[in-house]
């Protein structure tokens, strides 16, 4: 019984997004987190937080970026069975549930008009609130070399960082 | 921002796009964000041969395969063609490219179909291939299509009307290279055929509905298109074309044909929903590119910078085959004669198919493919006859009551502004005066690094390019709704347009909305493309709402004892002009159970060209070959600005979607001898990251333009076209010798230099 037992507790993992925990089972059954699944994989086609983006899928374009326990992680680089246990932010995760209110980065790119398409905008949006998180007062730099490894093709980079900048100075 | 122009309630100022709050929480819904009940998952057999014939196909094992529930060849698929003339069908049995399609597969899930994929049996007979576009016109070369010989497509397809421009053929250029001082001859090469990449692959859903109804999600720049172009593949199926979000296209994905056939055709057979996908690398190895360029030239021009003749052959590759090449050959020709005030023309084009990726009409179409391998070839001349190029450019742009032949083939007669001034603008803010030390000359050296400064232009008369149909209904409760069908890729224009109905209407802009972006629900429109969203679009939006307000005036005159001409509105209230007090609500005008409407329209006008220079100053080392792009102002006059903060992302552009370091660093690298693409994926294609950018400074002028009541054009379009060419003049500048094959990397600089 014990065995069974655990066993059992194996074959489960413990995912806290957005501060909601999910409990998913591993397995390679359509309902089941497949030991090769990546956590964009997951947050997208199991939780449905569409919000993460999956542009590249090699890690190379900075779209899918979540939160992994507070830093920017590429949750297209990620596998979920690493995951068990472990707290995870994604762009739905930012606003505040209850009085609708935006967190400062998104209040600013927004106030900046700093995003074109926006397709690239949630992963920059991560990565500047896991910057801020760690340095409450960047330097121009820092937004540039937290962000260098984000794509965006229509180049929203000069609004975006000025939007990082003053999110910082309102914070 | 240099202002002229009048005071508005929202326009000329920065206001929140409408959809932002969607956007930063994530809740903006792309393609792969939907998912219908029961959709299946379409996934491509693509070929790894260059040119083959198929010669067997076994789809058993994949047939049988737990989760697949259709396997389409080229033996069951529809009999649909794509392509200008229509000449690619859906899957062939012949393969053009590597990563043609040779075969689909829809199943249960994305792993079930690429598993699937995997199971189907091909047996090829390889053929030769071409991948050069010389080559390909020789007379034993190989043939791609027996249907094209000599693999080069016929003149004569009305892409634009009868007339369609392929050719500029005016005066005399013989008599032009009599009059000429100096006449300089030579080639130059715009063949990176970059990929403009957006960061999300192209996408459609497909569903059907009985027999002959199709319901399409697209992930494109206009539903319109989507609609009208696929009908035509489809047998005039009934379309109906539903935009979601797009994240970037920048030409790639005006209308994504190709998919939707894959999809539709799946559709059909399995009576589900079918979502087609690419992946990135598929959107690397078997989407969209720009054109090759290649132009061998001669031109004549006299002391004082007057440009003689010009004459050449403009030869132009499109890959496997032509989505809509000869358009972009078109608009390219007339952009040329934008650029260029002379008498004397002869260039002819040629369009050749080979075995690559194919070719779109992306941002820029053809202007900038055209130019950037013609003004190295141009410059050969000014600094023969020692000009300044901004002088040059300001002495022979476009002006108003010049003409030109546009893409239809019709003389137009410009109605524009004079963009000298923005030229010499921009000239001032870059300081282009102390910068430029002549041809061949570094603006300054230090070391072994050399600075040097160049300036390319560009404009384009599409921004009032095709149809736009728009109605604005007037609700009891205060509210607008335009119904214009625009899709958002990335310009704001859904919210642009609402600040003109809302300026029109004087209504808060938060009580103006824009229908979904729906064939179902909305008149024609185009949609975006060429910069026309502000005049085009615009117009139709405008005088809908013109007519809208002026029925609730005639409806409210009585009530309010007055004349309808004397009324005015704001906020919903109606009220005589001067008498604020005494009103009435747009409620008690319209009854609670009403609506009022009005339509516009917008006919095509080709008579305003837009404008945009680009100045640059690079660095280059000379011990490493390695250039830095360190500085851009962008100087362009638009009329009236709609809104700041978008116009001036849009000019940031010109740093994305293969436009000024294509001159640099972009390009589709391809291994000639097999034909695959060596760079297919975000690492090895490179690209700018944020810790490379350049100083960036937009000089915007608003001279009012003759467009509509807001005198305003569009310019987002040729933000990428002006710099390419911009940055070859500064390299040149700065090592003393001349390049003439982009990108200039380090190689073709340390080669130039003498120094391998």
């Amino acid at each position: 019984v014990r065995e069974a037992v655990a066993m059992d507790d194996i074959n489960k993992i413990t995912l806290i997004v957005n501060g909601e925990t999910y409990e998913l089972k591993v397995g390679n059954r359509a309902d089941e987190v497949a030991p090769s699944h990546t956590l964009a994989h997951t947050i997208r086609e199991m939780l449905g937080l569409t919000g993460t983006k999956v542009a590249c899928d090699h890690g190379a374009c900075g779209a899918c970026t979540v939160l992994l326990d507070g830093k920017a992680t590429l949750s297209c680089m990620t596998l979920t069975v690493m995951c068990d246990g472990r707290n995870i932010t994604t762009i739905e995760g930012l606003e505040d549930p209850k009085s609708g209110e935006l967190d400062p980065v998104q209040q600013s790119i927004i106030d900046n008009t700093a995003f074109q398409c926006g397709y690239c905008t949630p992963g920059i949006i991560m990565s500047s609130k896991a910057l801020l998180n760690e340095n409450p007062s960047p330097t121009e730099q820092d937004v540039k070399e937290a962000l260098a490894g984000h794509y965006c093709r229509c180049i929203s980079h000069y609004m975006v960082i000025k939007a990082v900048m003053e999110a910082a100075e309102k914070q | 921002v240099i202002r002229m122009a009048e005071q508005y309630r929202y326009l000329g100022k920065a206001t929140p796009r409408k959809d932002a709050r969607e956007i930063v929480t994530g809740k903006a819904q792309y393609i792969d964000d939907i998912k219908l009940p029961n959709m299946l998952y379409a996934k491509v057999l693509r070929s790894p041969y260059p040119h083959a014939r198929i010669r067997n196909i076994d789809t058993s094992e994949a047939e049988a395969y737990p989760g697949v529930e259709a396997v389409l060849t080229h033996k069951n698929v529809p009999e649909w063609e794509e392509g200008s003339p229509r000449h690619k069908r859906v899957l062939d049995s012949r393969v053009r490219f590597v990563g043609d399609a040779v075969a689909l597969v829809a199943a249960k899930t994305r792993e079930i179909a690429e598993e699937a994929v995997e199971l189907i049996d091909v047996e090829y007979e390889q053929l030769p291939a071409v991948f050069d576009v010389e080559e390909a016109m020789k007379p034993n070369a190989p043939q791609l299509y027996t249907q094209f010989p000599g693999n080069i497509f016929p003149r004569g397809l009305a892409m634009f009307g009868p007339k369609t421009l392929q050719e500029i053929v005016i005066g005399d250029v013989d008599k032009g290279f009599k009059e000429a001082d100096f006449i300089v001859e030579g080639t130059c090469m715009y063949e990176n055929v970059p990929n403009p990449l957006p960061p999300e692959p192209p996408g459609v859903i497909a569903a059907w509905e009985g027999h002959d109804q199709l319901t399409v999600f697209t992930g494109s720049q206009s539903a319109s298109m989507m609609r009208n172009f696929g009908q035509v593949v489809t047998n005039f199926a009934d379309i109906r074309a539903i935009g979601t979000f797009c994240g970037g296209s920048y030409g790639s994905k005006n209308c994504p044909l190709t998919l939707m056939m894959y999809a539709a055709a799946l559709a059909k057979v399995t009576g589900t929903p079918v979502k087609m996908y690419y992946t990135k690398e598929e959107q690397f190895i078997a989407w969209r590119l720009r054109i090759g360029s290649r132009i061998q030239a001669k031109v004549g021009i006299k002391k004082d910078g007057t440009v003689t003749a010009v004459s050449g052959e403009w030869v132009v590759d499109t890959g496997a085959f032509s989505e809509m090449a000869q358009g972009v050959i078109a608009v390219g020709l007339g952009e040329a004669q934008l650029l260029l005030r002379c008498p004397n023309w002869n260039l002819q084009t040629h369009l050749i198919c080979t075995n690559r990726n194919p070719s779109g009409g992306i941002r820029g179409y053809g202007g900038q493919e055209l130019k950037s391998a013609l003004i190295p070839i141009l410059t050969l001349a000014t600094e023969k006859a020692d000009l300044d190029p901004v002088e040059f450019f300001k002495k022979n742009f476009v002006k108003a009551g010049e003409g030109y032949y546009w893409r239809d083939g019709i003389w137009w007669v410009c109605r524009g502004v004079d963009y000298s001034k923005a030229m010499q603008r921009g000239a001032e803010f870059f300081g282009w005066e102390e910068k430029w030390k002549g041809w061949g000359k570094p603006t300054a050296a230090n070391g072994t690094k050399r600075r040097g400064v160049g300036v390319g232009v560009h404009g384009n008369a599409d921004v009032g390019e095709d149809r736009s149909e728009a109605y604005v209904r007037l609700n009891a409760d205060a509210t607008a709704t335009l119904h214009s069908c625009v899709s958002e890729s990335g310009m704001g224009q859904r919210s642009s347009l609402c600040k003109m109905v809302a300026e029109v209407l004087n209504l808060p802009l938060d009580k103006v909305h824009i229908t979904p972006p729906d064939t179902f629900v909305n008149p024609w429109d185009f949609g975006l493309a060429g910069s026309r969203g502000t005049y085009a679009i615009g117009s139709a939006a405008i005088e809908a709402a013109e007519s809208a307000k002026r029925k609730l005036f005639e409806i409210a005159a009585p009530i309010l004892g007055a004349s309808p001409d004397d009324l005015e509105t704001k906020d919903g209230r109606l009220y005589v002009r001067g008498n604020e007090k005494n009103m009435i609500l747009w409620r008690r005008a319209i009854g609670r159970d009403r609506t009022i409407t009005g339509q516009g329209r917008f006919e095509p006008d080709y008579s305003i060209p837009n404008f945009l220079a680009i100045y640059v100053e690079i660095e280059v080392d000379i011990e490493t070959g390695k250039t830095e792009l360190l500085r851009v102002v962008a100087a362009t006059d638009c009329g009236q600005i709609i809104d700041p903060l978008i116009l001036e992302g849009q000019l940031h552009g010109a740093l994305g979607a293969a436009g000024i370091d294509t001159a640099l660093f972009e390009e589709t690298v391809l291994d000639k001898r097999r034909g695959h693409i060596l760079n297919c994926n975000m690492v090895d294609y490179t690209w700018r990251t944020f810790k490379e950018l350049p100083e960036f400074q937009n000089v915007i002028l608003e001279t009012p333009i003759s467009s509509h009541r807001f005198k305003a054009i569009g310019v987002g379009e040729i933000s990428t076209s002006p710099g390419p060419a911009a940055v070859l003049m500064a390299i040149s500048n700065a090592i003393g010798r001349r390049i003439t094959d982009y990108p200039a990397t380090p190689d073709k600089i340390l080669k130039a230099l003498e120094r391998t």
